[in-house]
């Protein structure tokens, strides 16, 4: 029997479901069949390929190259980031000169559109011109082409993302410090231990929830932030500074080969989903934790 | 007494207070090196917008001030639009947002029905896979539908928000059983028991939802980059992107005016909100 509490609950639900089937679930698996299918072109329909667009993916160089950069990438924004965003609660969670300002000054680039940022940092790395070769040239050193040679590209874009998400991450670990106990703190004064033995024996496995909370958010940034990339580089010079979400754009939309596109997307689904298993299982334990 | 005597004589006491005291100088400069460089983009482009092209890389404690970057800015390409554009989004966006998913939250928080746990689950998916990322499908979608190009299909995949549907499922569920059993009682309908009792208890939640929605889908990029293709549609983020590719030899005082007018009206509402904001984000954030 159908009760009245049923359908008061499915028609509640009823718009929101169908747009998240809509735009996210349906798209999602309509997206897995599209990859083994060929991209129709001009009066050729589609044409069912097996998986003939894996098997040219594998063998893709620039595919290669673009998964080779965005772990590079990932390798260096999600440390990075997690260490910095941790120097700046530990600076900023306890009575400090000017703590107004330095949370401030740290959580400021957060709100900013990265692509409006990615113009002022595209100057800071103007050659020879830019504020990096001003101050390179006090030293006397060469101007560098920073965004403008494959062997600097990448490392130029990945600045930009550390310094746009650090002061996101630091308000995480801000609250993970607050909740410390204080006569641990004092405790610890009173037999003398060192800062640096306080923070590695009591901190960092206190706050190890949030460390892992932050690396999993830092992760999936690490695949979706790609933005500066379209005003800085364009994933140049020769496919330098390319990551995957931008190759997808640039083989759906620049090259409208939107199966190739599609196949490219399920790396990207099943990376996510990979991420999304691991938190589940990183925060069941964090609940052991407790 | 005899004790600080005792300090006073011992100079391996004097020199550890000596040490603790060089370490909090270092602690203390190390805070504001960072925080500096932190804001030097930001205090760039400031700098270069409110001066003339000449000051560009000169800094001078007193070169002329100048409003003429933003004037020639805003003249040389339709920002006016772009903001109308975009506050028509977030508008947009976030009223879709809170209405869809507060049924939906209050469905999952307080009724029961077959499906439930399933239902929920395939909700907390978009957590992961969001509609950001299927690109090509959505573009597909918007073209069958016939809104390829206008603003409704920006907003359109990010209405049914599974985060929005967590955090407000999550503190529907604190709401205390006897409010809600005394309004039955009483003969509230369901959605008057939503209106009246769920809706003010979560008014702290929607407003931290509502800082994070509106600066996610101000600053959002890729999405309205694929689906616009005139003045009439396109948010600020794309119009400034195109602005400042196009190869006319643009200034960059006039670039990083166009930065902060894009940047601004959320800027100064952090910089005045800036607790709120902070406290949204994190409370948004730890799930």
């Amino acid at each position: 029997m159908i009760k009245r509490e049923w359908i008061h609950a499915w028609l509640l639900l009823l718009p929101a479901l169908v747009l998240l089937f809509g735009f996210t679930h349906i798209p999602a698996v309509q997206t897995f069949i599209d990859s083994f299918w060929s991209t129709p072109r001009g009066r050729r329909p589609s044409t069912f390929v097996g998986w003939d667009n894996y098997a040219r993916m594998t063998a893709d160089p620039v595919f290669l190259r673009v998964m080779t950069n965005n772990l590079i990438y990932a390798a260096i924004t999600i440390p990075a980031s997690i260490a910095i965003s941790l120097w700046m609660a530990l600076f900023v969670h306890r009575r400090i000169m000017g703590l107004g300002f330095l949370r401030m000054a740290y959580f400021t680039p957060t709100v900013l559109p990265l692509i409006a940022v990615a113009n002022i940092w595209l100057f800071f790395y103007l050659p020879g011109f830019g504020l990096f070769d001003q101050i390179r040239g006090l030293f006397g050193l060469r101007p560098v082409n920073w965004i403008g040679q494959p062997s600097t590209a990448l490392y130029s874009i990945t600045a930009v993302t550390v310094w746009n998400q650090a002061g996101f991450f630091m308000i995480f670990f801000l609250a993970a410090l607050q909740t410390i106990p204080e006569n641990l703190r004092e405790a610890a004064a009173l037999e003398g231990t060192s800062r640096w033995t306080f923070f590695w024996r009591v901190t960092w496995p206190l706050i190890m929830p949030t460390t892992l909370f932050v690396s999993v958010n830092a992760t999936i940034n690490a695949f979706r932030m790609v933005d500066h990339v379209f005003v800085m580089t364009q994933g140049g010079p020769n496919n330098a500074s390319a990551l995957l979400l931008y190759y997808i754009y640039d083989q759906g939309f620049r090259f409208w080969d939107t199966a190739y596109a599609a196949t490219l997307t399920v790396v990207m689904v099943v990376i996510l989903a990979i991420i999304g298993i691991g938190q589940f299982f990183l925060l069941d334990r964090r609940v052991h934790y407790r | 007494m005899t004790s600080v005597t005792i300090d006073r004589e011992n100079p391996s006491v004097l020199a550890a207070a000596r040490e603790i005291r060089l370490d909090r100088v270092l602690f203390v400069t190390g805070a504001w090196a960072l925080a500096l460089i932190w804001l030097l983009p930001l205090a760039y482009a400031i700098w270069t917008a409110f001066h003339p092209p000449a000051y560009e890389t000169r800094f001078e404690l007193f070169a002329p001030l100048t409003l003429d970057n933003f004037v020639r800015a805003w003249n040389a390409a339709p920002f006016a639009r772009y903001f109308l554009n975009t506050i028509l989004l977030v508008t947009m966006v976030l009223t879709a947002q809170l209405v869809l998913c507060t049924l939906a939250a209050f469905a999952f928080a307080r009724l029961e029905f077959p499906g439930k746990n399933v239902l929920f689950a395939l909700v907390l998916l978009q957590l992961m896979v969001m509609p950001d990322i299927l690109l090509v499908r959505n573009y597909a979608t918007m073209s069958a539908l016939g809104l390829v190009d206008t603003i409704l299909a920006i907003g359109l995949p990010y209405f049914a928000s599974g985060f929005a549907i967590f955090l407000l499922r999550q503190t529907f569920k604190t709401v205390p059983k006897e409010l809600d059993e005394a309004a039955r009682v009483e003969g509230c309908s369901l959605l008057g028991l939503l209106w009246r009792v769920y809706v003010p208890l979560a008014k702290p939640t929607m407003l931290a939802f509502g800082l994070v929605s509106v600066s996610h889908h101000w600053n959002n990029f890729l999405w309205p980059l694929i689906i616009t293709s005139s003045v009439e549609t396109r948010p600020l983020t794309v119009g400034l992107s195109i602005f400042a590719t196009t190869d006319s030899g643009i200034e960059w005082s006039i670039i990083n005016a166009a930065t902060l007018i894009t940047s601004g009206p959320l800027l100064i509402g952090f910089l005045l909100f800036q607790r709120q904001f902070v406290q949204s984000f994190m409370r948004a954030g730890i799930k």
